[in-house]
C-alpha cells in the first residue's frame, strides 16, 4: 500500500523527516509513534500527498504521489490532527459536499450519507450544525466524512487527542470495525495505550529518524524486559537507592520521584530488595508496556 | 524522483483535477445558510445610482457623452456604478471571505485532501465569485433600465462586461489575499480600492484631467472597466473597446494562474 525509500521531508534547513524507510501492507494496522516534532505529521501530510517529499522514494497504492496526486488522493481517507470540518454547513452536508469532491454522483452520496451517520452514530444529529457538537461527535464526523469514497488507505494523525475515554473507545471500536472489513489504517499517535490496541505494526519515531519496527510485543520483548518493579522512596533524590538495587535488575532508571527496576519477574525483585533491607514506601511490580519502549528509545527530556 | 517533482514543479499551472465545480457547490450550500449579505450587493449600486445619479443628477443637469452627444447624468454614471459594483463585489468575496476560509475555517486544507488541487480552489472560488456577481449586476440593470437610464440594447453585454470585470478584480483580490497576515492588512486593500473608485472616470470624463496625468489613471484597472460599461450602456461600441476587454483578460488570468500558485506555496507545503 505504502512504500517509502529514503523520504526526506526539509523545511529550509530544518530536517523534519531523515530518510526513513516505511512499507506498509494492505490490511494492517500500522503506526507512527514519537513524540511532538518527531516528524510523524509531515509523513502523514507526504503519503496525502499534500506535502511534496524533498527527497527519496515513496510510492502509493503503486502510484507516484507527485505525478499521480489526485488518483491517489480518490482512494485515499484523510483524518487530520485538527478537525477541519466546514462549519459553514450542516453535518449530513458536510459529508454530502465532501463526497461531492471525489466526483462522486449526488445520488450516491446522500444514499453514503445516510450509511455513515449511521456509523458514526449521528444520525439524529444530521440537520445540526457543526458548531455545538462535542469534541467526540466532531471527530467520529471528521472520520465519517474521511469514509465518503470508501477508501482503502485511511490515514488518522492522532485520532483520539482530546478525547474523554469513552469518546475514544467509541472511536477505538468504528476503527476496528474498518480494519475488519479490509481497510488499511495508517495512523499516528502519541498514546501507547491506542497504539497497543490498534496496531499490528508500528514504527517508533524520533527527532525525524526510525529508532524502533516491529509488532508492540516484539519492540516490548526487544526494548524492555517482561515486567517493570516501581519502587518509590521517602527521599527527594532517587540517585543513591539506585546504586543499592542496581545489580537486582538488567536495567535500572531514575525518575525524579521513583526508580524503574527493569526485571522478568517483578515479585522476586521485590522480595530480593526486601531481603536488602530497603523500606520503599510503595512497590508495584507491573507488565511492561510500549509506554516503557517509547520512554526508553525517545527519551524523557520535555519536549514541546 | 527528485527529477519528476523539480519537472512537476516547473509546471507554470498548478495541479487540479477538474473538479473546481463541486467548490461551486460547497459555496452554494453555505450561502443558502446566509443569504443576507446577497442584499448588501444587490443594493450598493441601486444606493449609489439614486443618490448620485438622480439627486446630484438633477443638479448637473445633461453632460456630454462624447461627441457632442448630451445624455442625463444619471444615465452617464449608472455604468460605471456597475462597474464599480462589479469590482468591490468580487474584491469583498475574494479577500474577507476568503481570507477567513483559508485561516480561521481552514477549508482547503480538507478540501485539499481530497483529489481537488489548488487550481480548482482558485477556479472554483472565482467562478463562485462571478456568479454572485452575476446576480447583483443583473438586479442592477433592470433597475437602471427600469429607472429609464438605459438607453441601448447594447447594455445587454453589460453582464458579461460586469462579469470580466469581476474575473480581474477577484483573480487579484485572490492573490493579495494569500499575503495577509491579519485582518488589519485589509485596510490596505480599501486604500486601493477607493480611489480607484473615485478617480477612475467614474463621475466625470478622463478629458478633465490634465493630458500629463491621464495615463496614470489609465494604467488602472477600473478605467477600463468604466471605459468598456459605459460604451456598451450608452451604445457607444467601437473597435476601441477590445483594449479594454484584453486588458481585463489578461490581468484575469495572469492573476488566477498566480492565486493558485500561491495556494500550492501555502498550503502545499
Amino acid at each position: 500500500m505504502i512504500s517509502a525509500h529514503r523520504l526526506t521531508k526539509r523545511f529550509g534547513e530544518f530536517t523534519a523527516v531523515d530518510a526513513i524507510d516505511v512499507e506498509v501492507r494492505r490490511g494492517e494496522a500500522f503506526g507512527f509513534l514519537g513524540p511532538n516534532g518527531a516528524g510523524k505529521s509531515s509523513t502523514m501530510r507526504m503519503i496525502g500527498c499534500v506535502s511534496p517529499p524533498t527527497d527519496g522514494s515513496l510510492r502509493i497504492l503503486g502510484l507516484d504521489p507527485a505525478t499521480d496526486g489526485p488518483a491517489i488522493r480518490a482512494r485515499l481517507g484523510v483524518v487530520p490532527q485538527r478537525d477541519t470540518l466546514d462549519e459553514e454547513l450542516t453535518v449530513r452536508e458536510n459529508i454530502l459536499v465532501y463526497g461531492r469532491y471525489f466526483g462522486l454522483s449526488r445520488a450516491h452520496v446522500r444514499a453514503k450519507a445516510d450509511e455513515l451517520l449511521e456509523f458514526a452514530q449521528l444520525t439524529e444529529r444530521a440537520n445540526s450544525v457543526v458548531e455545538p457538537l462535542s469534541g467526540g461527535m466532531k471527530r467520529r464526523l471528521t472520520i465519517a466524512r474521511s469514509l465518503v469514497n470508501d477508501p482503502e488507505l485511511l490515514l488518522l494523525d492522532e485520532p483520539t487527542t482530546g478525547l474523554d475515554p469513552q469518546a475514544r473507545h467509541v472511536l477505538w471500536d468504528r476503527l476496528f470495525r474498518l480494519k475488519r472489513s479490509g481497510v488499511t489504517l495508517v495512523l499516528t499517535t502519541h498514546y501507547m495505550d491506542e497504539a497497543e490496541q490498534l496496531c499490528d505494526r508500528l514504527v517508533v519515531m524520533d527527532g525525524g529518524r526510525i529508532v524502533a519496527e516491529g509488532s508492540p510485543r516484539e519492540l516490548i520483548a526487544l526494548h524492555s524486559t517482561r515486567e517493570v518493579l516501581e519502587l518509590r522512596f521517602a527521599a527527594d533524590d532517587h540517585a543513591p537507592y539506585a546504586a543499592k538495587v542496581t545489580d537486582l535488575a538488567e536495567r535500572v532508571e531514575v525518575l525524579p520521584d521513583r526508580l524503574l527496576l527493569y526485571t522478568d519477574d517483578g515479585d522476586a525483585t521485590a522480595a530480593a530488595v526486601q531481603r536488602r533491607g530497603l523500606q520503599p514506601l510503595s512497590v508495584l511490580a507491573r507488565r511492561s508496556t510500549l509506554e516503557d519502549v517509547f520512554l526508553h528509545l525517545t527519551g524523557r527530556t520535555l519536549v514541546d | 524522483m527528485s527529477a519528476v517533482n523539480a519537472i512537476a514543479r516547473a509546471l507554470p499551472i498548478p495541479a487540479g483535477a477538474g473538479l473546481a465545480r463541486t467548490l461551486v457547490e460547497r459555496n452554494a450550500r453555505a450561502f443558502r445558510h446566509g443569504w443576507v449579505t446577497l442584499v448588501s450587493g444587490v443594493f450598493e449600486p441601486v444606493f449609489y445610482l439614486f443618490s448620485l445619479g438622480v439627486g446630484l443628477g438633477a443638479l448637473i443637469g445633461d453632460v456630454d457623452a462624447g461627441g457632442g452627444r448630451m445624455i442625463e447624468y444619471a444615465a452617464y454614471v449608472a455604468p460605471a456604478m456597475m462597474a464599480a459594483a462589479a469590482m468591490n463585489g468580487a474584491v469583498f468575496d475574494s479577500t474577507f471571505n476568503l481570507f477567513f476560509k483559508l485561516k480561521y475555517a481552514k477549508l482547503y486544507d480538507s478540501v485539499l485532501a481530497t483529489p481537488l488541487g489548488p487550481r480548482d480552489v482558485a477556479v472554483g472560488e472565482i467562478s463562485w465569485a462571478l456568479l454572485r456577481g452575476l446576480l447583483y449586476s443583473t438586479t442592477f440593470l433592470v433597475v437602471a433600465a427600469a429607472a429609464g437610464v438605459v438607453h441601448s440594447w447594447w447594455a445587454l453585454l453589460a453582464l458579461p462586461a460586469a462579469s470580466l470585470i469581476g474575473l480581474a478584480f477577484a483573480a487579484i483580490g485572490m492573490s493579495v489575499t494569500t499575503y495577509l497576515r491579519s485582518w488589519q492588512d485589509f485596510d490596505y486593500i480599501q486604500l486601493a480600492l477607493l480611489p480607484m473608485f473615485l478617480f477612475s472616470a467614474t463621475f466625470y470624463p478622463l478629458s478633465t484631467y490634465d493630458e500629463s496625468v491621464r495615463w496614470v489613471v489609465q494604467v488602472t484597472p477600473l478605467y477600463h472597466g468604466v471605459a468598456m460599461m459605459r460604451d456598451l450602456m450608452l451604445g457607444d461600441v467601437a473597435w476601441g473597446i477590445l483594449a479594454h476587454v484584453a486588458y481585463l483578460v489578461v490581468m484575469g488570468l495572469a492573476g488566477l494562474l498566480f492565486a493558485a500558485r500561491r495556494i500550492e506555496r501555502l498550503l502545499l507545503r
